[in-house]
């Protein structure tokens, strides 16, 4: 929400900081001002003329996000977009991740919050370069901020870079970073249900991990319910089953990624 | 709420366009919203009336075309119109389908003076 009158427009500032700094790189969003007058609607029309538009909406992002995927693609870096509701394991899955890979592989964290330094400075004790975004108001990651973060982490040739989203099933589906790959994680504690609840997640994704599957004794979630509804919505959809506490089942993911296929 | 963002990007698009043609005012504007583009009409109208404020288009009526979905299914070829993701083709019961419209959010036109 907007923080001068709570009407819900974004912020003005996006940060971008790294740990351990104390200087936050800021950028505002050229955007709207604020007035709280409605103009009366009523004048004269006489002398308009109608203008065709037909332009996509999201076309700046679209076509920013497109630049960043060739720059990825030409620079063989593996970009994947992990998005989640809060509390899924985003953070938890890519410090364990770092832990295990990084002398096989060279890794760069972008951290995104709405608010605090906290995910960041997990990941930077795992052992990876890590820029945290915090959005303030916005609720999902767009392919500017992606842009900026990566001339910031001067990431090199041939590594994998990835992205945590704002922990949101909703609004991060609409924003193209031009990641290689969009991964969707689940917990068993959120229930089966969520492909259908949230589909357009779910439908733009690649990749679905299910988390906490060392929670599975305690919670009634049907794992093979939970992939019917999620194949529904994308018989694409490629699962992992794993837990980012136990490391049960994190081979296959950390194949995954290695191959980056 | 990502209406928020969308609506920016409207009124950013308008004053693009309206500069472009050297309008004094835009009166009317269109948009068309696609059942499966993620966007709730209810609060995209909420945000515009936020996000139009002191732009170009302060004044303007809008008018938010509702663009039903269509999909084409991945085994029999069959179009049919669909409300969501995860129905199934009514003739074959295939859930893999193409979306032909109903995706989209754009700008249609404007009217200015
Ligand atoms: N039992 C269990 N707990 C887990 C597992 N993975 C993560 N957690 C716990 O779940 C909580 C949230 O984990 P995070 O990794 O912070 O989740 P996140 O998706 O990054 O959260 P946000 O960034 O806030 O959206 C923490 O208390 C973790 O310890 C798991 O595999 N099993
Ligand atoms: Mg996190
Ligand atoms: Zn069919």
């Amino acid at each position: 929400m907007c923080d001068n009158c709570g009407c819900g427009q974004p912020g003005e500032n996006v940060t971008f900081r790294k740990p351990g700094e104390n200087k936050e790189h800021t950028h505002s969003h050229g955007g709207v001002t604020h007035s709280h007058t409605h103009g009366d609607h009523d004048h004269d029309h006489s002398g308009s003329r109608e203008i065709v538009i037909e332009q996509n909406i999201l076309q700046k992002n679209d076509l920013l996000a497109e630049r960043n995927r060739g720059y990825f693609e030409a620079k063989k870096i593996f970009a994947v977009n992990l998005v989640s509701s809060p509390g899924s394991g985003k953070t938890s899955l890519l410090e364990k991740t770092i832990r295990i890979l990084k002398d096989k592989c060279s890794f760069y964290i972008i951290e995104g919050d709405q608010q605090t330094m906290l995910d960041a400075n997990r990941i930077e004790k795992a052992g990876a370069p890590v820029i945290q975004i915090n959005t303030g108001a916005g609720c999902h990651l767009d392919a500017d901020m992606i842009n900026k973060a990566v001339k910031s982490l001067e990431v090199k040739d041939n590594s994998i870079l990835l992205i945590e989203n704002v922990g949101n099933l909703v609004c991060p589906a609409m924003f193209d970073l031009g990641e290689s790959q969009r991964v969707v994680i689940v917990s068993v504690t959120e229930g089966e249900d969520k492909p259908i609840k949230y589909p357009d997640m779910f439908q733009s994704s690649d990749i679905c991990v299910i988390n906490k599957t060392d929670l599975l004794p305690y919670v009634d979630f049907d794992v093979e319910k939970f992939k019917e509804y999620a194949c529904q919505v994308n018989p694409d959809l490629k699962f992992f089953e794993l837990s980012a506490k136990t490391e049960e089942g994190m081979e296959q993911w950390n194949r995954w990624l290695q191959e980056r296929d | 709420m990502h209406e928020l963002s969308i609506a920016v990007n409207i009124v950013e698009m308008i004053e693009d366009n309206a500069e472009k043609e050297k309008a004094l005012n835009v009166d009317i504007f269109e948009i068309d919203v696609g059942t499966l583009s993620g966007v709730v009409i209810d609060a995209l109208e909420f945000a515009l009336e936020e996000a139009v404020k002191d732009s170009v288009c302060s004044k303007a009526v809008w008018k938010i075309n509702k663009i039903e979905a269509k999909a084409k299914c991945r085994r029999c070829g069959h179009i049919y119109s669909v409300d969501d993701y995860f129905s199934p083709c009514p003739k074959c019961r295939e859930f893999g389908k193409e979306i032909l419209q109903g995706k989209e959010i754009q700008l249609k036109s404007i009217t200015i003076e």
